[in-house]
Order: structure tokens, then sequence, then C-alpha cells
């Protein structure tokens, strides 16, 4: 970024809506938003209590075994749908459906289904992240080149070292970047999940400070949320420029 | 010049005893798609060890088709193939496949690329990485086992593909337009690497290529096919004198007079 001839980092804009945030805080205009430096001294405060660890342990492992089962379920599936016509026109229009629908609104059936706990955070993580998954590997794996796919044929290749060694491989770009925007929608799961659910890791601690008007609290933990969300998505785009150059090699 | 359309004429370095029978065999294919498309109509032709046979003719004419049914990677609706008199239905080891775009792997180096035939057989990863150094040298790219495909030339990318294809040491090269995606410079080069090549080594050449110097130049044989149907016009031996240098060689009148002949067979099929 650069204003008036000056580069300035990106870091500086963060910078600026945080002065914005703490003179807002210091106005006391809206009871919602107490100054940014406070919100920074919660998050002090908050961080080391017991409650915030174990709300932080549920809430990781929760989300950890919600992506896993999406990755588990959304390749294969992705792959599959790619590869064959059948399971393509079977499960598209179920997979379209469910990347674009409100599937906050599918929680309190979760519930019903997984009871008041873990499970239902974890399914709703699953649910968040799986479609994006599914659909992005799908278009990985249409896009690899035929030769390719030839190639590891007239070498004698079987399906199974097709499947692997090539087809995985080269969609490899695709499928990284539906992780990555599935990990960005799973952290929103764990988060709704555990807001409907309410009596278990880090939405039983909004529930608790909203409910008792703790904004610098609750600040403080949206802020941790939000830093866990980007340093997540950080980590797989890293990942992902590691291997950029395939999709140029592609295009060739 | 002669031009026959049953005679096979005795390969260029042809030597001590010739096998009674030619290795590749294909009998009357037919490729159709759908009801209405003849890729392919009753092609019958016989390729030998130490032959370089080109197929030629104009987009359409299901040359690509015929190399990719002889590879095993497509099967004729009619016909069949046959190696060494055994008649084959897919892919197998005694046929490697160079292809047009390479097909390389962007995520795998130049000395796994080379080494992925064996690979897929099963070889062991000492015995199949001595096989692909042996071959990356031979082809020129000795120092760059460790490369990726991104970080070479189009001609390099080539060279490996060649690589890949003669470290599983099959009987029967099989090349797409091997030298269409590569520029004129390389191109020249590499038409010259394959003929050293195929002096080495007795092994039976298909080549499909679209352009006519290229097969006047590198060709034991010429066989024209004409499009929709596909079937072979005509076939061509270009009697040019070996011993030249390459500008020599494209000075000779043969070769003109070859090429032109070509281009009139041809020509009515492009206008």
């Amino acid at each position: 970024m650069t204003v008036f001839g000056h580069r300035i980092p990106m870091m500086a804009s963060l910078l600026l809506w945080a002065l914005v945030w703490e003179v807002v805080g210091r106005l006391g205009l809206v009871l919602l938003f107490p100054p940014f430096t406070e919100v920074v001294a919660a998050l002090f405060t908050v961080v080391p209590t017991q409650s915030f660890l174990d709300a932080a342990v549920i809430t990781v492992v929760s989300f950890a075994l919600g992506m896993a089962l999406a990755i588990a379920v959304g390749v294969p599936l992705g792959a599959l749908m790619g590869r064959f016509t059948a399971v393509d026109q079977f499960a598209g229009m179920w997979v379209n459906l469910f990347v674009s629908a409100p599937l906050s609104a599918l929680v309190p059936v979760i519930m019903l289904l997984f009871g008041m706990g873990t499970a239902t955070v974890v399914v709703t993580v699953f649910l968040f992240a799986v479609w994006i998954i599914a659909l992005d590997t799908r278009a990985g794996i249409r896009h690899v080149p035929p030769s390719l796919v030839e190639m590891a044929h007239s070498f004698g290749a079987t399906r199974w070292q097709t499947a692997s060694r090539i087809l995985l491989l080269a969609a490899l770009p695709e499928i990284l970047a539906g992780i990555r925007v599935g990990l960005i929608r799973g952290v929103k799961g764990v988060v709704v999940g555990q807001l409907l659910v309410s009596i278990i890791g880090f939405g039983a601690l909004f529930e608790l400070y909203s409910r008792n008007f703790l904004m610098a609290e609750f600040w403080a933990l949206t802020l941790v949320l939000f830093a866990f969300a980007l340093l997540l998505s950080g980590l797989v785009s890293r990942l992902e420029h590691r291997i950029a150059y395939y999709a140029g090699v592609r295009q060739s | 010049m002669s031009k026959s359309s049953a005679a096979m004429p005795l390969p260029r370095n042809h030597v001590e005893v010739e096998p009674a029978e030619p290795v590749v065999e294909v009998r009357g294919i037919v490729k159709r798609y759908g009801t209405q498309v003849v890729a392919l109509d009753g092609v019958s032709l016989a390729f030998r060890a130490g032959e370089l046979t080109s197929l030629l003719g104009p987009s359409g004419c299901g040359k690509t088709t015929l190399l990719k049914i002889i590879a095993g990677l497509m099967q004729p609706t009619a016909g069949e193939v046959l190696v060494r008199g055994r008649i084959v239905a897919g892919p197998g080891p005694d046929r490697a496949f160079v292809f047009q775009d390479f097909a390389l792997m962007p995520w795998a180096t130049v000395l796994r690329n080379v080494a992925f035939g064996l690979e897929l057989k099963g070889v062991a990863r000492d015995q199949r990485e001595e096989t692909a150094r042996r071959h990356i040298a031979r082809v020129g790219l000795a120092g760059f086992e460790d490369r990726y495909p991104h970080q070479l030339s189009g001609g390099m990318r080539q060279r490996v593909g060649l690589a890949r294809a003669l470290a599983v040491d099959a009987e029967v090269l099989l090349m797409d337009e091997p030298f269409s995606a590569v520029d004129e410079q390389t191109r020249r080069k590499f038409q010259e690497d394959l003929l050293a090549l195929c002096r080495e080594e007795r092994k039976t050449f298909i080549v499909v290529t679209h352009s006519i110097e290229e097969a006047v130049y590198l060709s034991d044989r010429i066989v024209l096919l004409s499009p929709r149907p596909g079937r072979v016009s005509e076939i061509v031996v270009p009697e040019i004198p070996r011993q030249g240098t390459p500008d020599e060689i494209r000075r000779d009148p043969v070769y003109i007079d070859t090429v032109e002949d070509i281009w009139r067979g041809l020509r009515r099929y492009v206008e």
C-alpha cells in the first residue's frame, strides 16, 4: 500500500482501525465498544484463566475433529465427482445446495440428533467446511491435464496408482484452496455451533460475557478467534504458495 | 524415390538377420465416434524394427488417433493391433509414448519424472534412479536431475519426456508430434538427435507429425493419411542420402522433390 508516495506496511491499516476503535470507545458513544486498550487489557486477564483454557482446548479439539472429518470426506467425494459423471449427477446438486445454504439454521436439528455436546459442534464444523472442499477438489480433478492421466496409463499405472500419484497431486492446488476456505468456514462453524449449544467452549464464554455485559472480555475473545482463523488461513496459503507453480505449468 | 501401397522397404540401417514378422502391425483399424464421425476407416500397416515411420496428414486425418490406438490408450471400433504377432488390447511395456505436451509431472524432479515408468513397474529406487540418470545424460540433460519441469525450456522438457520413454526400454517408441511445442532451432537439433538415436538402437519408431519437411527429413517411410474418413492414401519412401550433414540433406534435390511431391498430394485436402 502506498499513500502520498510513502510505502506503508499492511499492518498500518490495522493500527488505524485500532485507533478509530480507541477514539470511539473513549468517547463512550456506544456502550458495546469499550476502548481498544481495554479490550487488549482484557485479553491478558481472560487468556490465562482456567475457563478460557478449557474452552480453548475443547474448541480446538472439536474444530480439529470436524475439519479432519471434512477433509477425509470432502476430498474423496470431490475426487469421485470430478472423475465420474454418475457421482457428479447424483451428489452435485446436494453439494451445490449445501455450499450456499444457511447452515446455521440446521444446527438446532443437529443438536436434536447429536445432543448438547461436542458431537454437535464437530458435526457443525464438518457441515460448514465439507462442501467447499468437495467442490474445489472436483474442480481440481477436472482440470488435471488428460495427457498426464494418459501418460500414467501408457506406463501401466493401475487405477489406484493413477489416482494417488497423478490425480490427487495434480489437483493439489485446488484441493488446498478448498481446504483454506473450508478452514475459515470451519471456524465459523465452531463458533456458531458452540454459541447455539452455548454450554460448551467459547460459546459458553461468549454467552457469559454478553449476558453480564463484559464487553471488553467479549471483544477480547473475538480477537482471539479472528487471529486463530487468520493464522490457519495464512498457514495454508503459505503451503499453497509453495506449490503455486503447478497451476502455471498447467496453462502451458 | 519409390512409392508403394503394400511393399515394405528395407530399413535405413538394416543389419544381419531381419525378423520375418513386423514388430507392430495394425489390421483393419476402424474408429468411429458416435454413429456419424469416422476417424479411421480400415487402416492396415506394418512397422519393422530399426525403422522410423511417420504418420503424416492434415488435421482430422486421425493420425494421433491411430497412434493412441497402437499405444493402447484408445480402443478401436474394429480391427486389431499386434505387437510381435500378439494381439494387444491396452498399453504394455513393449510400447512407450512421448507426448505432444510432454505430460511431465510438475511436482516431480526431472529424475523422478524420468524414473516414473520404472516406479510404476515397482523397480527398486536405487536401480530405477540409476537407469534414469543414464538416460537423462543420454538426452543431454546431465546436471538437471534435480530441477523441476517449470525450470526447464520447452525443448528440455521434451527431452525429459523422451528420456522417460527410453528408460523403460520399450521396443516401440510412439511419438505424438513431439516437436510441435518447441521452437524451430530446438526442433532441428532434436530431429538430429532422434536420427542418431535411431541409428544406435534397433527400436521401432512411429512418429506423428504435421510437418512435411520433418517427415521427409526423419523417416524411412512416410504414411500419408487422408482425412474424413482417415485412410492410408499413400506410402512414401524418401530415398535421401543420409551420409551428408543436415544442411546438405535439406539442399538435396531428392529431399526437395519429395517434400514437393507430398505437398502436391496433400494440397487438395487443405483447399
